[in-house]
């Protein structure tokens, strides 16, 4: 019964249909169903990997041609907050694995203890990037054909003015000393961060939805030793969102 | 022999929507999937026939440029995310792999229905493009035009091929968690029959492969929406790698639409023949390696794009190599039919058409790897020909090969041969006509997608036109004979073709759960296996399972019994 | 039914919380020495000591948290399958959009004020 739930974040909670049985009846035993869930898990970690991989290859294309105004970019966003993003996720991913040890071994209190910590990491991560983003729209590092954006050709005088009053106009003027296609690169640095913490950001949105529903039915005492397919699934798929984070935290954030 | 009484099969066990649209059996959905696809074949086919109709003379007849643009941009992406792309393997696939594997169902059921939503909704973000602007991108999306300047729904379109996109995944990790996991006792890798190794071999890079398009189709949309400019050259960005980014998804593509054909061809050739398959490793291999090669192979969409020469150079040599496993396929045909008792059914009428079309499209597409010829070849209608030979003459083909030998399981009933014969080779005679011409007027230098040609082109396009109307012609009459069989047509044996694979060897409509106990395993394709019975006008194990009349006992265990005794 | 898990496929393999709590302080220890490095001037070398150090703790994250090193071979091999592809999509792009940059900077330098 709960081969399709943990596959795919977005069908959990149409296909909840319950389980007062365990096993499917296509399958043969639990050990053949639990099995072929797995295997399913991992490929469905493959599509997610190859989902950002597109991103990865232009972030390494435009970073390969114009390294100089990646360094230059990198300042701007705060490393602080990128490495305690990056523990935050780590405990999180902790607190899961060790939620799925608690499953296999009947500890329903132990598990959803772990479950709630790691749903509140998540909390953190998301509030941790909301502080990221907003600075970040306020000072005009944004997509170049928003208004707003200091990388936009045709900003209005309006807009400029106000991005030049922000905060005494100290990213103002260090992006308007720049020529116009050296702007063009450091924006190409903004756009794809965007694209890749906000597409990463939405997959940590969605195992929050994952986690909630393990701990409605942690709650409820749908999970034991004989059934702790879903919650191990979860904690797959909540670990390649921090697998990914791994490498988005250097890629990002340390540009020397 | 056989209890003839319509007992309860998966056709009548549950009645009314929800039974179908909410169903987690394998064979509805793969019903379900098929009148899908039909309907949106119809609609792309009628893009089809007005390009056609408007390109019989030059000059501009009963459709102006734009509205030609957007012809053929909605006929290439409906028939290529919605008809070619889930048919054979969402389609008949999902209908024909579990009874094939003898295995009860695919391993994750509900997954399955998922898919089949995901399509639905899909078509339906097509549906909107088509009743509000339309789409004149054409079907590649291509940036900066897509992202810039088209006024057409772009952000609808794409956001329907994503979604379309992730049908096609989920249906991937389907199929190969069925492949690994669920075959039954006995059904070892080599006894896999071979339109399930190409559906295997499509499931791969339909989850390697498909993701990429996601991402970039969703980066369209964002550029669209919110100007990133990562496609936008006059903001630094870089046009061709939306190229690379869609080709890399879209060149294994190709495959994903041509593998599982091909292995339904595999099963047809042999049936029809009643020959055992010729090398059956060598088939199943070549699908396997089509798979992995195709993933190294995608610049040579883009010769003439802004790609650097000595990236073209190397993705042209590589490409050569995709000539290697896909002759393979077709020696190992050719060979399966040397001596053979070949049956002239409609099914093998595609196949052996298939293997004429197949052929010729493969051989054009070398001259199309060969960097140099490209450069003059490139958006001509040469392109055009060989790819409809590809996706329509062999993914088509197969697909109608495919529906007529599975028909009689599907429905219990049987489609009017005489008639499906005819318009076979109607649609096989139609197809030479339409696009051998277009060949020649490609290598002369004509131009695709455009809605008018300079006037020496024009005996090619009025060949070209009549032979597409004889395609529209037999396919509508194939559509009309189809239907008619499942109301009218013949009640059918349990095995009207002999054929030895598992999904014949059960009633003639499965039961629900298909298998009550996991069938006895032998090899696919022993046609000695089964043997032809008047009294039941079809075909009869020679030794019939002990208890299960439909099963025939495989060589290995009658030897056993035979040495016992 | 844990215990039962054991033999055959090994697939519900139960990790101790304390090779857990070894694991996490490997990660955290990791990501001081990214951080570390990443601020410090390492003449170019930077890119590749942090992809390092990132790998080593993807691996971390793989083999225990992810019970890797316990579970079925299939599902590390999907895995690296979806590695090794990630980087010739990588390789491809890159290499081509090196030897191409330079006609794509004269448009920009002839059409970009």
């Amino acid at each position: 019964m709960m081969e399709v739930n943990t596959q795919s974040p977005t069908s959990s909670q149409a296909d909840d249909h319950g389980h007062s049985k365990h096993l499917a009846h296509h399958f043969d035993d639990v050990h053949q169903q639990f099995d072929t869930g797995k295997f399913g898990m991992w490929m469905f970690l493959l599509t997610e990997v190859m989902f950002f991989a597109g991103l990865f290859v232009l972030y390494a294309v435009y970073r390969s041609n114009h390294p100089e105004a990646w360094q230059f970019a990198a300042q701007f966003l705060d490393t602080k907050w990128g490495a305690i993003n990056t523990v935050v996720l780590l405990v999180s991913s902790f607190t899961v694995a060790w939620a799925v040890r608690n499953a296999q071994l009947g500890e329903t209190r132990k598990m959803l203890i772990n479950l709630v910590i790691t749903l509140l990491c998540a909390g953190g991560f998301m509030v941790i990037k909301y502080i990221e983003y907003s600075h970040k729209v306020h000072v005009g590092l944004v997509f170049p054909q928003l208004e707003h954006s200091l990388f936009n050709p045709n900003i209005t005088a309006e807009a400029s003015a106000k991005l030049a009053a922000y905060e005494q106009g100290e990213v103002f003027h260090q992006i308007e000393a720049l020529s116009a296609a050296e702007r063009n690169w450091v924006g190409k640095f903004f756009s794809i961060y965007f694209c890749l913490t906000g597409l990463h950001g939405f997959h940590v949105l969605a195992g929050m939805v994952v986690l909630s529903w393990l701990i409605l039915r942690g709650m409820r005492g749908d999970f034991g030793p004989d059934n702790f397919n879903a919650i191990d699934f979860g904690a797959l798929y909540w670990h390649i969102v921090d697998l990914v984070w791994i490498f988005l935290f250097p890629l990002l954030y340390l540009i020397n | 022999m056989y209890d003839k009484s319509q007992g309860v099969n998966y056709l009548n066990c549950e009645r009314g929507f929800w039974s179908w649209f909410g169903t987690l059996d394998h064979k509805r959905l793969g019903l379900m999937y098929m009148w899908s696809v039909m309907g949106a074949m119809l609609v792309g086919g009628l893009f089809a026939m007005a390009m056609r109709l408007e390109l019989f003379a030059p000059g501009e007849q009963y459709v102006n440029a734009e509205q030609f643009n957007q012809l053929f941009t909605l006929h290439g992406a409906i028939m290529v995310f919605l008809v070619i792309i889930p048919g054979v393997p969402a389609g008949l696939g999902n209908f024909a792999l579990p009874l094939m594997l003898g295995a009860k169902d695919v391993a994750f059921p509900k997954l399955n229905r998922f898919s089949y939503h995901l399509w639905v909704i899909g078509a339906l973000f097509f549906v909107g493009v088509l009743v509000t602007t339309g789409l004149d991108t054409g079907w590649t999306f291509y940036a900066p035009y897509s992202t810039l300047h088209s006024q057409t729904a772009v952000v609808w379109a794409t956001f329907g091929a994503f979604v379309l996109g992730f049908s096609s995944i989920f249906t991937g990790i389907n199929f190969i968690a069925t492949i690994h996991k669920m075959r039954p006792p006995g059904m070892t890798w080599f006894k896999v029959p071979l339109f399930c190794w190409g559906l295997y071999a499509t499931a791969i890079m339909q989850i390697l492969a498909t993701p990429v398009l996601g991402i970039t189709l969703l980066l369209v949309g964002v550029e669209r929406m919110l100007g990133v400019g990562i496609f936008n050259p006059d903001l630094g960005g870089d046009p061709v790698l939306f190229q690379h980014l869609f080709w890399f998804y879209s060149h294994p593509a190709v495959y994903i639409m041509v593998l599982p054909p091909l292995g339904i061809i595999s099963e047809l050739i042999a049936t029809y023949s009643r020959k055992h398959i010729y090398g059956y490793r060598f088939i199943a291999m070549s699908s396997v390696a089509i798979a992995l090669v195709s993933f190294i192979v995608w610049g040579h969409h883009m010769f003439t794009s802004g790609q650097s020469p000595l990236t073209s150079i190397v993705f042209s040599a590589i490409t050569f190599f995709v000539a290697i496993p896909s002759a393979i396929k077709v020696f190992n045909w050719v060979a399966t039919l040397y001596k053979g008792s070949i049956v002239l059914k409609a099914p093998m009428i595609y196949a052996l058409s298939v293997i004429w079309l197949f052929g010729i499209g493969g051989m054009t597409g070398l001259w199309l790897t060969t960097l140099e010829q490209d450069i003059h070849l490139h958006d001509t209608y040469f392109v055009v020909a060989h790819f409809h030979f590809v996706m329509v003459g062999t993914a088509i083909f197969a697909m109608l090969g495919g529906m007529h030998h599975w028909w009689p399981k599907m429905f219990g009933r049987m489609y009017p041969e005489k008639l499906a014969q005819i318009s076979s080779t109607l649609t096989f005679v139609g197809f030479n006509l339409t696009f051998l011409p277009q060949f020649v007027a490609g290598t002369q230098g004509m131009p695709r997608r455009y809605f008018d040609y300079a006037p020496r082109f024009e005996i090619y396009n009025q060949i070209s036109s009549v032979g597409a109307a004889f395609i529209g012609i037999s396919m509508f009459m194939t559509l009309w004979y189809l239907l008619w069989a499942i109301k009218k047509g013949k009640p059918a044996p349990a095995n009207p073709w002999g054929a030895v694979t598992l999904d014949w060897q059960m009633p003639p409509i499965p039961d629900p759960h298909n298998f009550k106990d996991a069938p006895v395993v032998g090899d696919p394709y022993d046609m000695d296996l089964f043997v032809w019975s008047e009294d039941e006008g079809g075909y009869v194990p020679r030794n019939p399972v002990p208890g299960n009349p439909y099963q025939a006992l495989p060589r290995s265990a009658i030897e056993e019994g035979t040495s016992s005794a | 039914m844990s215990g039962e898990h054991h033999e055959g496929s090994g697939v519900s393999h139960v990790q101790s919380v304390k090779v857990l709590a070894i694991v996490l302080g490997a990660l955290l220890v990791l990501t001081w020495l990214t951080y570390v490095t990443g601020s410090a001037n390492l003449h170019g070398w930077d890119l590749s000591i942090a992809m390092l150090i990132a790998t080593v703790k993807a691996s971390l994250v793989c083999l225990f948290f992810m019970h890797l090193k316990y579970d079925r071979p299939l599902h590390g091999t999907v895995f690296l399958v979806a590695v090794l592809f990630v980087g010739v999509f990588l390789a491809y792009v890159v290499g081509d959009s090196l030897e191409y940059q330079h006609y794509f900077d004269q448009h920009i330098e002839d059409h970009v004020k």
